[in-house]
């Protein structure tokens, strides 16, 4: 993409040109002036449209324009990129905003206007990504205006009888009262997690490896006549976890509160990816990071495209494979994967992917909720090809299959929920 | 080898002019980073897929500035008596015992001679603080994504200020500040913090016609015909959907083993025989191998025929 073409002279650039005479001094003087006034606002436009621009980066840019001596529109450009973008994925923003920002001034303020929200929607016109980035970020901050405060919620304290019950009640037959008591008890779960040893080493009482730094010092304290040996042993960490949750129409009564469940989780710890998959893959991470859980779930649902729909498991896995497995995937992480497992069109792809997603994380956990039925059989050709490449299957369909899972990822949890208990069912 | 040390280049065009003296051809956009980079003292931070040349760049830089190159190479478990300094504790142990011998009983004395720079190793880190004549050298911290997150909150403080404290022996600060040139592979994101510090540039994939440059300078005794097939090949090879695409890095090899063959023009089998220098994937040599390989070699020729 060429940023430059149909690229109009600015008078941001005078200030090269005007050198010599006391007057044009002043002039230039001027020019740096409004040089320097321009990229605060461009700064500002760009945090707006979500690129994380604090005060010393308009510092750092305004040193880089005058170290670079800015010439061309180009080299403008590239100073300005090196100083502000951070990461790859803001690259496409900032050129969108560098495109219409050095167009024209003062466009952000049309923009803003053109974007209320009764303006005609024109969405089919396929904007370019980063534009439309930008244009939700100016309509975000909109909407969060016009939130209206949250009603009470309805008193949703249970006998214990009632609580009983509840543990045990699927989720699809619960009404909506007891929905509200069930998020309630799924904020109440405890998540302590597995640990996996990293190679980073700590003091440790009966380690393995001699601390000489910490000997050598504690021996000199006495003078050097005594050495007392001071162990290190691995330190532990605990593994990241990453979500894919099906939101296929076949799901949807359980997608919810699913959503409620990694929202507590992510809550808990900061090390969860959450990934959305219907017909295609969405990272709702980000969106789930908001403290109130109604606030995440109506940022997730404002990122979701096809909620509700049919379910391609093998397409959407590819993409996680493709595009995220290597940079979510590391330090043993742990992989639930939440769908029923009935593929729109099952081929071998879909034992493909799998299998490579199984290749590239510790442990992956299948959560099923057709495993409800007592009588439930890996008959689903999805279903078959999927099993052999997970390493636990578990039902998850109610509070109590959610407490054996929270309990299944606690260090002293164990393993059980073998995959192949389910297949030979069948055979 | 005592390198003679270059002034900075001063201007983008001086910066573009250094690396391609050392045949690395870069495009505009990574001159304009590097050269803010050395003007502001500032670290540069190059992401990108691997083989496309971010390590390179240090290794240019230190040749044609004439600095030293010092490298620190990241894996998950670096720590501070790897990467900065750590004390002989051997020399150590045996300084203590021939102070007993000697009779020696000062204990503030011997706790002070011992921790003294004399019985201090150095590490990459520490090192690039140090003064040398040939100029601040380069410091190159390869793949940062390796290493895990505690250490990045290290280097946090190191590039900050460009100093180390030393508990036993107080504060190393570098009197120039080296140059630092951070990659990563992008397995994983790096914390903002960090970024911040840093000038930022993505490494992407040259287009076709800079490729057939930097074959050309770097394999010269590659054929005109095969260097434009080649490219052109990996270049369409990087279009189709692969777990992993080729860097330039597979492309030179790839070019080289060609040359190497003494193969004149590419063909369908050639291809296949060489394919694992390319694609380092079984999935994807078995996509390409064979019938997809031939398709993609009449592509290319039908293109380089209509470029004629």
């Amino acid at each position: 993409m060429d940023p430059f073409v149909s690229s109009a002279h600015q008078p941001l650039f005078a200030a090269e040109h005007v050198r010599g005479s006391d007057g044009a001094h002043a002039r230039a003087e001027r020019t740096a002036g409004r040089l320097a006034e321009n990229i605060v606002h461009f700064a500002r436009a760009l945090r707006a449209a979500g690129i994380p621009v604090g005060p010393g980066a308009v510092m750092d840019a305004l040193a880089a324009v005058e170290a670079a001596g800015v010439g061309t529109r180009e080299d403008f450009y590239w100073t300005l990129h090196a100083v502000l973008v951070k990461r790859h994925e803001h690259s496409l923003i900032f050129d969108q905003a560098f495109r219409i920002f050095f167009r024209r001034r003062g466009l952000l303020d049309k923009l803003l206007a053109a974007m209320l929200p009764q303006a005609p929607a024109r969405e089919e016109e396929k904007a370019p990504p980063g534009a439309q980035r930008i244009q939700e970020a100016l309509l975000s901050s909109l909407r969060e205006a016009e939130r209206k405060p949250r009603e009470l919620e309805a008193d949703a304290r249970l006998t214990v009888s009632d609580r009983e019950v509840l543990q045990k009640k699927d989720f699809a037959q619960m009404t909506a009262a007891e929905i509200a008591a069930a998020k309630d008890a799924i904020k109440r779960l405890v998540l302590s997690l597995d640990e996996v040893k990293t190679r980073r080493l700590a003091p440790h009482r009966h380690g393995h490896l001699v601390d000489i730094r910490r000997t050598l010092r504690a021996s000199l304290k006495a003078g050097g006549a005594v050495i007392d040996l001071k162990y290190l042993g691995p330190r532990s960490k605990s593994p990241p976890i990453v979500a894919l949750l099906d939101i296929s129409g076949s799901m949807s009564q359980y997608t919810r509160l699913f959503l409620h469940f990694l929202h507590a989780v992510t809550d808990a710890r900061k090390r969860v990816h959450t990934f959305l998959f219907g017909t295609r893959l969405t990272n709702v991470t980000r969106a789930l990071k908001a403290k109130d859980p109604d606030e995440a779930l109506a940022a997730v649902g404002a990122n979701v495209a096809d909620w509700s729909g049919g379910t391609r498991i093998a397409t959407s896995l590819h993409a996680f494979n493709k595009l995220w497995a290597r940079r979510v995937l590391t330090e043993g992480a742990i992989v639930l994967l939440i769908t029923d497992g009935l593929e729109r069109d099952p081929d071998d792809r879909l034992a493909f992917e799998i299998d490579r997603l199984h290749r590239s994380c510790r442990r992956l956990i299948w959560l099923n909720p057709l495993l409800r039925f007592s009588g439930f059989e890996a008959k689903a050709k999805g279903i078959r090809t999927m099993v052999p490449h997970v390493d636990e299957l578990r039902p998850i369909h109610n509070l109590d299959s959610m407490a054996q899972l929270v309990r299944a990822l606690s260090p002293t949890g164990g393993r059980s929920g073998d995959p192949k208990a389910w297949l030979d069912k069948v055979a | 080898m005592t390198p003679t040390p270059r002034s900075l280049p001063d201007s983008i065009d001086a910066t573009l002019d250094l690396l391609a003296a050392a045949d690395y051809l870069a495009d505009r956009s990574l001159a304009t980073v590097l050269f803010l980079a050395l003007k502001m003292g500032r670290p540069l931070f190059l992401e990108g897929e691997a083989g496309v040349g971010k390590t390179e760049i240090a290794k240019v830089l230190s040749t044609t500035l004439g600095r030293h190159l010092i490298r620190l190479q990241c894996y998950e478990g670096l720590d501070v008596s790897t990467a900065v300094y750590e004390w002989n504790y051997a020399a150590q142990m045996i300084a203590i015992r021939v102070a007993e011998a000697e009779g020696a009983h000062d204990r503030e004395r011997l706790e002070h001679d011992v921790f003294s720079e004399r019985f201090l190793i150095k590490r990459p880190l520490l090192q690039a603080l140090e003064p040398d004549p040939a100029g601040a050298p380069v410091l190159l911290i390869d793949e940062l994504d390796r290493a895990d997150e505690a250490f990045e909150a290290f280097l946090l403080e190191v590039l900050a200020d460009f100093q180390v404290t030393i508990p036993e022996l107080g504060t190393v600060k570098a009197l120039r500040p080296p140059i630092v040139v951070i990659t990563s592979n992008r397995t994983r994101e790096i914390h903002d913090a960090l970024k911040r510090r840093c000038l930022y540039h993505w490494v992407g994939y040259p287009i076709a016609e800079r490729e057939l440059k930097i074959v050309r300078a770097k394999v010269p005794d590659i054929g005109k015909t095969l260097s434009g097939q080649v490219v052109h090949f990996v270049q369409s090879l990087r279009k189709q959907d692969l777990f992993k695409a080729p860097g330039v890095a597979e492309t030179l090899d790839w070019a080289a083993a060609l040359a190497e063959l003494d193969v004149v023009a590419l063909d369908p089998s050639t291809v296949s025989d060489t394919l694992g220098v390319l694609l380092k994937y079984q999935d994807d040599i078995a996509r390409i191998e064979g019938g997809k390989a031939k398709e993609l070699i009449d592509e290319v020729r039908a293109e380089l025929r209509a470029a004629e």
